[in-house]
């Protein structure tokens, strides 16, 4: 208890901490870019952002002459930090799982990512099943318990997947590349995948309906016996009431539309296609939606549903009026999402602002968390990436990172610290080796105790 | 935006003979191995560079004006399964990974898919020549046994231009490419599975010297057929599998290693050694103490993905992105490849990243034209603007190291090429979709 009262004053010290970043070039995103500029980070939110910043007395001051500063990056497709697999794909509606019951904050790809400028992470489960599991928010607050790095006030998701991946339960043994390890399952088909999808919402509604009927009788003074309740629909209640966003897993421009028409049909809305591959060919529809599209760069020929990927789908459907972000869907590339962006410059003419705001400010929209992140706004959170040259340069760095205006990453920290780590690891493996040692002889020594005296040779080395 | 300026397609039908000499105008020249010409021309005379400098008179060339922009020798991508596989995941379209242990007498040009739709993506990132491997790779975390594939068969370089692989082909037999025996890694924590128990350190030892040893008679056995061949014995019976290492025996083709760790490294080229072979070493991610035998033995390395992940958890975040920088700080000679097809046309970002963890910004380039064509001896052809190679030339808008950096027009021997593909087609296309 004591221990935790600590923490919370710690944790309050850090909050009150004040920052002053000095003379970077900064990047806003929303703001148009200072050449020079001064950002004041005030209890963990961006207080002034300007030409010029006075010092507070006590506060940290970063000389970032000659770097740059951008908005922490935002991964739209994660699945970095989800323990073991990440699909549930027993069931075609996996609705009942939540990643948020297993994720591992101590995965180092959380720091790895951290150390590329990523503050922000869209963690999802697979793309298995039609429906698959609830999904969450998170900010990288590498060294935390599992329940701090979640994104307070994110809205959750939930993961729909179209197309090959979902179907593939579906098909015959002669069709599968490797044996099946469960049994055939419907829908096998984008057919089957675009029912799925229609006849759980079916039951979320006449789900939705018994409870609404059940309120209703309650408030009218009367005993009703509740509806029994089911995990697997609520969630589909939810996102027909609004309150959980659809994350939706998606390639062709055929089952886009589909989704997109069930989505009417049912009354709810998609808030994001993922990969979305095809999403230029159907980008109007996908606008008129309102539906945002987090796609990759530049990936394609990896499988047949993506014959028609191009690099350009981003610009298309840009200039088609969808926030469009770029995710990695990786742990590696989610280490450098804006030398990635800075592809959409090559691939369409975009420009540098927009691309960077591919991985800033858009993802932060389709996540409904841009009211505190995604740009360097007096306000918002201080999320921010020290950089030794422009994001968008292939031969840039990242110096130094903050979430919430506390230091999480620091490259002359890291490096500084590597003789440290190495010696501590070596320290660890003479202790396991000693202790090993110890067992070993003991064991011995009780072998011989109970035996003739030299009756077991001694074990040799390596054994073990 | 299009791919290339209008005038720039209406050049290519006029630019398409061979016999031609064609002068690029007002660029600024690159050459890789010589100091920068600004307001610089290069003369192309059947397909070779025929003369570089500010100051060239070539009467009835046909001019081709660069608008200030950037020339740069073609870029090149050292590994890579171009033409081999279209879709990765699609098996009847991938022709990699013969079934058989030795197979040196397979030849990568053979199956090369002049119209695969990749060439003319990869073409497009500025790419003018790779080297196209038989094979998909080595097998570091998997589970190689007795008839896992050793020798999957001879890498060629490919130009990407041509209309049937014999024109394409620049470098036959450039390298024989070898999946050096290994002892895969045994995780700590075994998985949980129903089949057949999980093998043990001490199989694990059993089968990889039991691969050396196989491998140590083939050459072996090579070495006694090449002897045979030139003693012209009367009942000598040929065989393509033994005729295709002799030129490996006689050090004339290198040998292809990919070689992921330390001690794999480390064994290769001791088996170099006792077999008097030239080596190269491809892929490596865990460099550890070899760096100062690769330097002193003077043994070049083919990079694969360094866009990838640490290996061990404890590693250093960076240990991938500064592989390069321990290479040139080490003095050891190395160029970059990707050792796939999706990602082909992106080789010169991979470059572009050593730049941000310490590698000299002209090195990077380096490593993606003049070094690639040094490591597989066709440095008298490719790899930079010198007068009488091969005019392997990019026109770009910036430093072709760049994600930003667009590239405006290409010469492969000579020949305008188009920057069109599947990708540009699609944009065309469905861009102005009412």
């Amino acid at each position: 208890m004591r221990t935790a009262f600590l923490l919370f004053l710690l944790a309050i010290g850090i909050q009150a901490q004040t920052l002053l970043i000095r003379n970077a070039t900064v990047l806003t995103v929303t703001k148009g870019t200072l050449q020079t500029g001064c950002v004041l980070v005030r209890n963990g939110k961006i207080a002034e952002v300007g030409p010029n910043v006075n010092a507070p007395a006590g506060a940290t001051v970063v000389d970032a002459t000659g770097k740059f500063l951008s908005p922490g990056l935002i991964d739209c497709h994660s699945h970095t930090a989800v323990e073991g697999s990440v699909n549930e794909g027993s069931v075609s509606d996996s609705s009942m799982v939540n990643i948020a019951d297993v994720l591992d904050p101590t995965d180092i790809n959380i720091y790895r990512a951290l150390a590329g400028g990523l503050t922000v992470s869209n963690v999802l489960h697979g793309s298995a099943n039609a429906i698959g599991g609830q999904t969450i928010v998170i900010k990288l607050r590498w060294g935390k318990p599992a329940k701090d790095l979640m994104f307070a006030g994110a809205k959750p998701g939930i993961k729909f997947a179209l197309g090959e991946n979902p179907k593939r339960q579906g098909y015959p043994a002669e069709f599968l590349s490797s044996p099946a390890t469960q049994e055939r399952r419907f829908p096998g088909t984008r057919l089957g995948v675009e029912d799925e999808i229609r006849e759980d919402f079916t039951q979320a509604k006449i789900y939705q309906t018994k409870w609404k009927q059940y309120n209703e009788r309650l408030a009218r003074g009367e005993h009703p016996i509740p509806p029994r309740r089911d995990l697997r629909l609520e969630p589909l209640v939810e996102v027909l009431e609004g309150k959980r966003y659809v994350h939706a897993h998606s390639y062709r421009s055929d089952e886009i539309l589909a989704l997109i028409r069930t989505a009417d049909d049912m009354g709810f809305k998609i808030r994001t296609f993922q990969h979305v591959l095809e999403g230029y060919k159907v980008a109007k529809e996908i606008a008129a939606h309102g539906a945002g599209a987090s796609t990759f760069s530049d990936w394609y020929g990896y499988k047949y549903e993506v014959i028609d990927a191009t690099p350009y789908n981003a610009a298309i459907m840009t200039r088609k009026g969808v926030v469009v972000s770029l995710n990695s869907d990786s742990d590696e590339l989610q280490r450098h999402l804006n030398w990635d962006a800075a592809k959409v410059v090559r691939y369409g003419g975009l420009t540098p602002e927009e691309a960077l705001a591919m991985v800033t400010i858009n993802p932060a929209k389709q996540l409904g968390i841009d009211d505190t992140v995604g740009s360097i706004e007096v306000g918002k959170s201080a999320d921010l990436v020290l950089y030794d040259r422009d994001p968008l340069s292939n031969y840039s760095k990242v110096l130094k990172v903050w979430i919430d205006g506390h230091p999480y990453f620091d490259r002359d920290q890291d490096l500084q610290d590597r003789d440290k780590r190495a010696a501590r690891k070596k320290e660890l493996i003479a202790k396991e080796k000693a202790e090993e040692d110890a067992a070993r002889k003991k064991s011995e020594t009780e072998r011989k105790d109970k035996t003739t005296p030299n009756a077991v040779p001694p074990t040799k080395e390596g054994e073990l | 935006m299009r791919p290339a300026p209008l005038f720039f397609a209406l050049a290519a039908c006029c630019l398409a003979a061979e016999h031609q000499s064609i002068i690029i105008r007002n660029v600024t020249v690159h050459p890789v191995t010589s100091p920068e010409i600004e307001g610089g021309s290069v003369l192309i005379v059947d397909g070779k560079i025929a003369g570089i400098g500010s100051d060239i008179q070539a009467p009835g060339a046909q001019v081709f004006d660069g608008q200030g922009m950037h020339l740069y020798p073609g870029l090149i991508n050292a590994g890579t399964n171009v033409g081999l596989a279209e879709i990765s995941s699609i098996r009847d379209t991938v022709d990699l990974d013969e079934i058989g242990i030795f197979n040196p007498q397979l030849k990568a040009e053979v199956a090369f898919n002049p119209t695969s739709e990749h060439i003319q993506i990869v073409r497009a990132a500025g790419i003018t020549t790779v080297l196209s491997l038989p094979s998909s790779g080595g097998e570091e975390f998997g589970s190689p046994n007795a008839t896992t594939p050793m020798i999957t068969g001879q890498a060629a370089l490919m130009h990407l231009d041509g209309w049937t692989w014999e024109e394409m082909a620049l470098k036959r037999g450039a390298a024989l490419d070898l999946l050096f025996p290994i002892i895969p890694s045994v995780p700590r924590r075994q998985p949980v599975t129903t089949g057949t128990p999980p093998r043990t350190y001490p199989d694990l030892e059993r089968e990889y010297k039991v691969k050396l040893e196989q491998l140590s008679t083939f050459f072996e056995d090579a070495r006694r057929y090449a002897k045979a061949t030139s003693a012209g014995a009367p009942d000598f019976e040929p065989d393509p599998k033994l005729e295709a290492m002799i030129p490996v025996i006689e050090g004339k083709r290198p040998i292809l290693v990919r070689a992921a760790k330390e001690r794999a490294i480390k064994d290769a080229v001791e088996f170099a050694d006792k077999e008097k072979v030239k080596i190269i070493i491809a892929d490596p991610h865990d460099l550890g103490s070899t760096l100062d035998l690769l330097a002193k033995r003077g043994i070049p390395v083919v990079l694969g993905q360094t866009l990838s992940l640490p290996l061990k958890e404890d590693d250093a975040y960076d240990s991938q992105y500064s592989l390069p920088s321990q290479l040139f700080k080490a003095g050891v000679k190395f160029c970059f490849a990707t050792f796939d097809v999706e990602f082909a046309r992106n080789v010169a970002f991979q470059a572009a990243a050593a730049v941000a963890f310490d590698l000299p910004q002209e090195e990077a380039l380096k490593s993606v034209t003049i070094r690639a064509a040094e490591i597989f001896g066709v440095a008298d052809q490719i790899g930079s603007i010198e007068k009488g190679k091969v005019a392997d030339l990019i026109l770009t808008d910036g430093d072709p190291l760049q994600a930003t950096t667009s590239i405006k027009a290409e010469f492969i021997a000579g020949r305008l090429v188009s920057l069109e593909s599947h990708h540009t087609r699609l944009y065309e296309k469905w861009k102005d979709r009412p």
